[in-house]
């Protein structure tokens, strides 16, 4: 099932992908015929791994390079590459904007788009959660939902990629909402009130218990964080894979009208999908900052949500 | 699938961090800066609204208060015309009147003098004619006694008539 597996695996080279696709691409044509629809799902499949080539409209396959530093395989995937992608664009889109949109009183168009949106997440997610104080973390959360939004918007493209369905990308985002979090408690409530919350106020002879209770609920957050993004995001690509996989299964034409229309579908509620989890992994990892930042916050609330 | 891949983590981080420090220096400080300038902007310009609306309701209270005034003092100046025309003109019908009745008096008073006169005049012009021709008449006959005595009839009988 998991052949992919052998993308990732540095020992294979150049010439040994390209055997394996032709391999797969004539499966995938006599497949049906022969009971091969592990492999046909394994080839739609392959469009949401991460890998060490692009694939580009006239060009094909283009293999990226391979490194590795301090015995960390640092390989420049097709990931890696739609994540400078949607980087490079925000940061072209955002100061051109930012520049057009200090000189406008009035914003028109894109800027004005833009515009709403930064509101949104100041006046809707940062502010309710957080207050006044939290606006030091605005941009900070400005970037993690613009950079979340755009990589998930990258992989409705047709070639592209999103990012944000691979579960190492959704891990780092994560392990920053992490440190963001823990970093801006500390700064609230100072390091010592920081490590009594641990304890969750409760006499001493419980500590052992309550410890690694506290300190376990410190991970569960972000990780509920990473799996959640990279499940929607997986999901729904996943989707409509298996609807268009079922016109090769079924071998005729025919299916291809409830399955393309189907597939339509399910890409209108990735679109909208793309923009909830932007929202929702800002949002949460703003409450998570709020919570923490609340400095006479002992017992009660401290459920810890998760 | 949950293949952990921690170049990829690392790469994550990298181009978070980078895009943080790049978009908060070119992106989210000019555009905070615009939203906050405009909604300081609009804030203001609510604000002076408020204070020009006030002013335009303070200064109609002022206007309307100054035409009642107006109207007041035009109604108490009318009236006052009125009264001092009133006045005016019954003194002037007064002073008419009572020259009139002057003149009058005098033209009464005159009237009576000369008739007085004109009849003095003329007893004593009668008498002297009455004389004349008694005396033409009896051609000096007769002595002052008999004449004066003569004079006293014709002029009581002139009374008479």
């Amino acid at each position: 099932m998991f052949s992919w597996i052998v993308f990732s695996d540095k020992n294979v080279g150049h010439t040994a992908v390209d055997t394996t696709h032709a391999v797969v691409d004539t499966v995938t044509q006599v497949g049906a015929e022969h009971g091969g629809k592990e492999n046909l799902f394994t080839q739609l499949l392959h469009h949401i791994y991460d890998g060490p080539e692009l694939e580009l409209p006239f060009l094909g396959h283009v293999h990226l390079p391979h490194f590795e530093l301090l015995g960390i395989n640092m390989s420049i995937t097709k990931h890696v590459v739609f994540l400078w992608f949607a980087a490079i664009i925000l940061v072209v889109a955002l100061s051109i904007v930012a520049r057009k949109n200090l000189k406008n009183k009035v914003p028109r168009g894109f800027g004005n788009l833009v515009e709403v949106f930064v509101m949104f997440v100041r006046d809707e997610i940062v502010i309710p959660n957080m207050g006044k104080r939290g606006l030091k973390y605005l941009p900070y959360l400005l970037t993690n939902f613009f950079f979340i939004l755009v990589m998930n918007l990258l992989g409705l493209f047709p070639y592209g990629a999103s990012a944000t369905a691979n579960v190492s990308v959704t891990a780092g985002l994560a392990i920053i909402a992490f440190l963001m979090i823990q970093i801006s408690a500390i700064r609230a409530q100072g390091f010592g009130h920081y490590l009594a919350h641990l304890t969750g106020g409760v006499h001493w002879a419980l500590w052992p218990i309550m410890i690694p209770i506290e300190v376990l609920g410190l991970f569960t957050k972000p990780f509920a964080l990473c799996i959640r993004l990279f499940a929607n995001m997986t999901g729904g690509h996943i989707v409509i894979l298996a609807l268009i996989g079922l016109i090769f299964v079924f071998q005729t034409i025919a299916v291809a009208l409830i399955s393309v229309a189907f597939a339509l579908g399910i890409y209108m509620l990735e679109l909208f999908v793309a923009f909830l989890q932007a929202y929702i992994f800002t949002m949460l990892t703003s409450l998570f900052m709020g919570l923490g930042m609340q400095t006479e916050s002992h017992g009660s609330e401290h459920g810890h949500g998760h | 699938m949950l293949d952990i891949n921690p170049g990829l983590i690392i790469w994550t981080i990298i181009t978070f961090a980078l895009l943080v420090v790049v978009l908060g220096k070119f992106a989210w400080k000019p555009l905070l800066q615009a939203l906050q300038s405009r909604e300081q902007e609009i804030a203001d310009s609510l604000k002076k609204a408020e204070e020009a609306k006030k002013d335009a309701e303070r200064m109609m209270q002022e206007n309307k208060i100054a035409m009642e005034q107006a109207s007041t003092e035009t109604a108490r100046l009318i009236a006052e015309g009125r009264a001092m025309a009133e006045q005016l003109k019954n003194d002037i019908v007064a002073k008419a009147n009572e020259s009139a009745k002057k003149m009058l008096d005098q033209a009464k008073d005159e009237i009576s003098r000369e008739k007085d006169s004109a009849m003095a005049q003329l007893r004593s012009e009668v008498a002297e004619l009455s004389i004349s021709v008694a005396e033409k008449i009896l051609d000096e006959s007769l002595d002052n006694a008999k004449q004066k005595k003569m004079v006293d009839n014709v002029l009581q009988q002139l009374q008479k008539n």
